[in-house]
């Protein structure tokens, strides 16, 4: 498989990407969720916020990374019905806005006193914007907020995956699976 | 001599009394000539102290009828400030001080006992997270008298113990026995008005 999308498959860094953000974030939740709710005397009390910002920050630059990598890449052929085509692209554009708007909004609550984020040790990301106290409590109800409704978000965009495959029998799941190419390639061998 | 009796005449006339004019006092918010601080153990091996940056209150006080004496102050619980954004966030929660349901705390007085040396005792109602109770203030008078720019000032020190488990807490059995109590201590400078 290669690197780069072409106008009929996603290449492998889209794929990879793909996939690798998907099971963080749902898992992000999954650790924000129970994070907030732990006893103070938790081992875990400041170990899993500070998991949720390190894993959080990586997710931020591999969301720009990914960008970079769409508008450098063809996006393959969506497949359905004209509006079928119109409601996906801006669903996909829709998911890029709410992971960039879900990601600051955590950033900013960390980052609200002016001070950077440690991510897993390895070095500090500065704060860029001036300390705002109080940012911290309405960027905290936000980020709340944005999580509940990207993850409903998702499960919509999971259904319509699931529907172009059991229904519409067609390669939009596979090709996100990076299965389906060689099967797509001995067809048309066969055609020839 | 004619000039202050007109002007004496008028204050009267407009049912200002004197007296009144020279016991009431604003607290310095503009200037900032006022704190309230929090002082709690964290886990038993150190402090942790915080701050109420945003409140206001008024105070009258006569020398000569110290007992007459009066406070106000409102806080406003969001502006607690710990110097730390996630615990910050986390006070302001339903955890702790349920800032959107109690935006606001409130202390008024019932009573003020001199007990000399500088030394005073304050009573009154201090409401927080909704439960109002009365509490004892140990006060120190400070200093008082005129300020360079033109006004007169006067300011009082005073420090107070509280018990979490009386003021509807839902954390605070989770910070464990040595931070059962927190102390408070303010600092108000007044300006009389």
């Amino acid at each position: 498989m290669q690197l780069k999308n072409t106008s009929q498959y996603y290449g492998l860094v889209s794929i990879v990407i793909h996939w690798l953000m998907a099971i963080s974030i749902i898992g992000m939740f999954g650790l924000g969720i129970w994070m907030v709710d732990l006893d103070y005397y938790d081992p875990w009390y400041h170990r899993g916020l500070w998991l949720h910002q390190s894993i959080g920050m990586v997710l931020l630059f591999l969301l720009v990374f990914r960008l970079v990598w769409r508008l450098a890449n063809p996006v393959p052929k969506i497949m359905g019905l004209w509006w079928e085509k119109l409601v996906a692209i801006w669903v996909h554009r829709g998911h890029y806005l709410l992971m960039a708007v879900l990601m600051v909004t955590g950033y900013l609550i960390t980052t609200a006193y002016g001070r950077g984020i440690d991510i897993f040790g390895w070095f500090e990301f500065p704060a860029l914007l001036p300390a705002d106290k109080g940012r911290e409590t309405t960027m905290g109800f936000y980020h709340m907020i944005l999580a509940w409704g990207f993850m409903a978000y998702i499960g919509m965009h999971a259904a319509a995956a699931l529907k172009h495959h059991f229904i519409d029998k067609d390669i939009t799941l596979l090709r996100m699976l990076g299965i389906n190419q060689n099967k797509e390639k001995k067809e048309k061998h066969n055609e020839d | 001599m004619k000039i202050k009796l007109i002007i004496g005449a008028a204050l009267v006339a407009l049912g200002i009394s004197t007296s009144a004019i020279a016991e009431d006092y604003v607290i310095d918010k503009k200037g900032q000539h006022a704190v309230i601080q929090f002082k709690i153990a964290h886990l038993g091996y150190s402090w942790l102290i915080g701050r109420f940056n945003d409140f206001e209150g008024t105070f009258s006080y006569d020398e000569k009828i110290p007992s007459a004496a009066k406070v106000n102050v409102t806080i406003n619980t969001a502006s607690v400030d710990s110097n730390h954004a996630a615990r910050d966030k986390h006070l302001r929660s339903p955890d702790f001080f349920n800032v959107d349901k109690f935006p606001t705390s409130t202390f008024v007085s019932k009573s003020f006992k001199e007990l000399g040396d500088g030394k005073a005792k304050l009573s009154g109602a201090f409401t927080l997270n909704g439960v109002t109770k009365d509490i004892n203030i140990d006060v120190t008078h400070v200093g008082h008298g005129p300020d360079p720019w033109g006004n007169y000032r006067r300011g009082f020190e005073g420090t107070t113990n509280l018990n979490l488990a009386d003021w509807n807490i839902p954390f605070a059995p989770k910070l464990g026995p040595a931070s059962a109590n927190v102390e408070l201590y303010f600092s108000f400078e007044g300006i009389r008005k």
